[in-house]
């Protein structure tokens, strides 16, 4: 498995845990009350921190178990690394563009900041969850 | 969204006739192993760069190692 490839999987992998433990820490400070009243942005901002760090620090540690065996080619990437990485970003793009017209739409209809920033929320984690799935995709089963 | 390519090719063959392992051949041309054998699988369509110099380190033209499928048979 190739460095960048590493690299998604290990998005792939965190992204679950963080977002579960959002929605679980959303409804813990709700606390049976209307989801409206949280204080959603600490919680918002150390789910993004958590899931950029947890991200990182699995990319290291595997990074170094697969220098271990392969100390050459445990960093390496190519031009093909490039080209799916750019496929990732296409399809996961369709997925902010949702958001975003989400988010216009919510502002019109004058939703709760709650409502707005989550929409956002959500289509930037759907954007990395397909775009990495889409990407593991291309390295398995090929790109044209 | 993702399909393999229709290029087919016959690296492995003259790899292996070269004496060549997957390894040293892919250092030569600039790519990870794994970029090369998804090339070699036909899992991944090598940019016309690439496989010109794949072809050279053969010592053989371009349609010796690679192959694209007549309309009727595709």
């Amino acid at each position: 498995m190739v460095y960048q490839e590493r690299n998604t999987w290990a998005g792939l992998i965190v992204l679950p845990f963080v977002l579960t433990g959002y929605v679980i820490a959303i409804l813990q400070a709700a606390d049976g009350g209307p989801l409206t009243e949280v204080q959603w942005w600490p919680i918002m901002l150390w789910t993004i921190g958590g899931g950029i760090v947890g991200t990182i620090v699995l990319s290291i540690v595997w990074g170094i178990l697969a220098g271990l065996r392969d100390p050459e080619g445990a960093s390496a990437s190519d031009l093909r690394d490039r080209d799916i990485a750019r496929l990732g970003d296409r399809v996961g793009q369709a997925f902010l563009v949702i958001a975003g017209l989400g988010v216009i739409a919510l502002c019109a209809l004058e939703a709760a900041w709650f409502w707005i920033a989550n929409a956002m929320f959500l289509g930037f984690a759907m954007s990395a969850l397909v775009g990495g799935i889409a990407q593991v995709i291309a390295y398995r089963r090929g790109l044209a | 969204m993702v399909k393999p390519t229709k290029v087919t090719n016959d690296i492995r063959g003259l790899r292996e006739a070269a004496g060549l392992t997957q390894v040293e051949l892919a250092r030569r041309i600039g790519v990870t192993r794994q970029t090369l054998i998804a090339i070699e699988q036909g899992r991944y369509s090598p940019t016309l760069e690439l496989a010109f110099q794949i072809a050279r380190v053969f010592g053989t033209p371009l349609d010796a190692v690679f192959r694209y499928p007549d309309e009727e048979s595709s």
